[in-house]
């Protein structure tokens, strides 16, 4: 469904990305974990080209999107992506968050955006938020909000970077719980995350990035039981150390 | 009367012009990092612009732009009041670039890429998500330079303009009693301004309001 092909991408003549080629299947959790810095980011903002790679191919369903004359706009409406910092509109009622998209873009007609609005937010029981603005919700809701913004245009994949990094813990639950949901039905997920718990138990596959690279990339078991990289090895037992 | 009618006229003029020159100029800074000839161009013209008029004192532009730049152009016959709303005009278009684009870049750039993320163009993103957050931080900043300009228009007399200023200069010089003409022009400017500033307060506070930020 989504393929790199030998990406590379350099900052300020810092290369962030060296030579990726990822597959990424339809209906898998593709979980990315590594030290910060790593270039997690950066390779998840290049599936939807957010940020463009140097060198190297993207696909998308069977297009190479990377390339002059895709409309890129259309790309993105079907792959969903969830921040950091969940980047709602603050000027806008969720109601208005959650619909903006698809009224702008004539997929929907006002009554029908509104439906479909309504339907997400009782599906994460924030029903009660709709006409609320977002800085009357709280961090973990802002987030659920969020997700349910790109859920609204009906992605075929959804991209999370460090959707639970910027919460308070006590939140970082309730986000998580709506993802596995989300895992569950069946969405193409590629998230990129500190929550170990998380990779372990919905991940199909868990990546291991370090300096740009993809240093491995195996199913949970393999990936925590038996890892082979030793940067890995590292990893793993300073991560692990602080969830215990 | 008139003076008080001319400081006005040139204040509100100069204003609408550089808020046209400026919203153009910042659109051609803010155009996302082409490398396209043209537009490198445009930039470098938009730097020049503010530079120049940035760079160099209000009177100075005013005394070039009349004895200089128009009769240089064949438009001598211009009248001194238009001339004096175009030279405050230009020269208000180089500041207000710089507020409508600080004011943009002032919004999130996380809003930006959460609007490309949903599909939406660089400009239904910029018109729907990043303009109407913007503008609540630049309108307290035109309110300013409104006020700015009514100050600054206090020179055009250099080119024989009548303001508020030369009226009361006038006022004066017929009565050879100059503290009072000038103490009642400064108390002039104070209450133009302070009007001003309060009617600014009010269209702040109307927008905070909306503002649930
Ligand atoms: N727009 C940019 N301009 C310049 N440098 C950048 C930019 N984006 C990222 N970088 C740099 O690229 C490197 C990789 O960044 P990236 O955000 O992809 O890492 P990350 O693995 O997501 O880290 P974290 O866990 O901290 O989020 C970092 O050194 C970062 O400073
Ligand atoms: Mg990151």
């Amino acid at each position: 469904m989504i393929e790199t092909k030998g990406i590379s991408k350099s900052f300020a003549g810092k290369l962030v990305l060296d030579d990726i080629s990822v597959k990424v299947e339809k209906g898998e959790k593709v979980v990315i974990v590594g030290p910060s810095g790593s270039g997690k980011s950066t390779f998840l903002r290049c599936l939807n080209l957010l940020e463009v790679p140097d060198k190297g191919e993207v696909w998308f369903e069977g297009q190479q999107t990377n390339r002059p004359g895709v409309n890129i706009n259309e790309v993105r409406r079907k792959m969903g992506m969830v921040f950091q910092s969940f980047n709602l509109f603050p000027h806008l009622t969720v109601m208005k968050n959650l619909t903006l998209a698809l009224t702008t873009l004539g997929l929907k007609p006002e009554e029908e955006a509104q439906e479909i609005a309504h339907g997400l937010l009782k599906k994460i029981g924030l029903s009660e938020k709709a006409y609320q603005y977002p800085s009357k919700l709280s961090g973990g809701q802002k987030q659920r909000v969020a997700i349910i913004r790109a859920l609204a245009l009906n992605p075929d994949v959804m991209l999370f970077d460090e959707p639970t990094s910027s919460l308070d813990p006590e939140m970082v639950e309730e986000v998580l719980k709506v993802m596995k949901e989300l895992a569950e039905e069946g969405m193409t997920m590629v998230v990129v995350t500190h929550e170990m718990g998380f990779a372990k138990s919905v991940g199909t596959r868990i990546l291991f990035m370090d300096e740009g690279k993809i240093k491995e990339n195996a199913p949970p078991e393999q990936f925590f039981n038996d890892p082979q990289n030793d940067r890995l090895k590292e990893f793993l037992s300073k991560v692990l150390v602080k969830i215990v | 009367m008139v003076g008080l009618q001319n400081t006005l006229l040139i204040s509100v003029a100069a204003l609408a012009i550089g808020l046209i020159i400026g919203t153009l100029m910042a659109t051609i800074k803010l155009i996302p990092s082409s490398e396209k000839l043209p537009v490198k161009v445009l930039k470098k013209i938009v730097d020049a612009y503010v530079a120049l008029f940035r760079g160099t004192p209000i009177v100075v532009q005013l005394l070039i732009m009349y004895f200089v730049a128009l009769p240089l152009i064949g438009l001598a016959r211009v009248p001194p009041l238009i001339v004096a709303m175009i030279a405050f005009g230009l020269n208000s278009g180089a500041y207000v670039s710089e507020m409508v684009r600080g004011g943009i870049l002032s919004v999130d750039k996380g809003q930006m890429e959460a609007g490309r993320t949903l599909g939406l163009t660089y400009v239904q993103t910029m018109k729907l998500i990043i303009l109407p957050q913007a503008i609540k931080n630049i309108v307290p900043m035109i309110g300013n330079e409104f006020i700015a300009l009514i100050k600054e228009t206090s020179v055009v007399s250099f080119i024989a303009v009548i303001d508020l200023t030369k009226a009361f200069k006038q006022i004066g010089d017929a009565t050879y009693e100059y503290i009072i003409p000038y103490l009642m022009l400064a108390l002039c400017y104070l209450i133009l301004v302070l009007g001003i500033t309060y009617l600014l307060r009010l269209v702040e506070r109307r927008m905070r309001r909306s503002d649930r930020d």
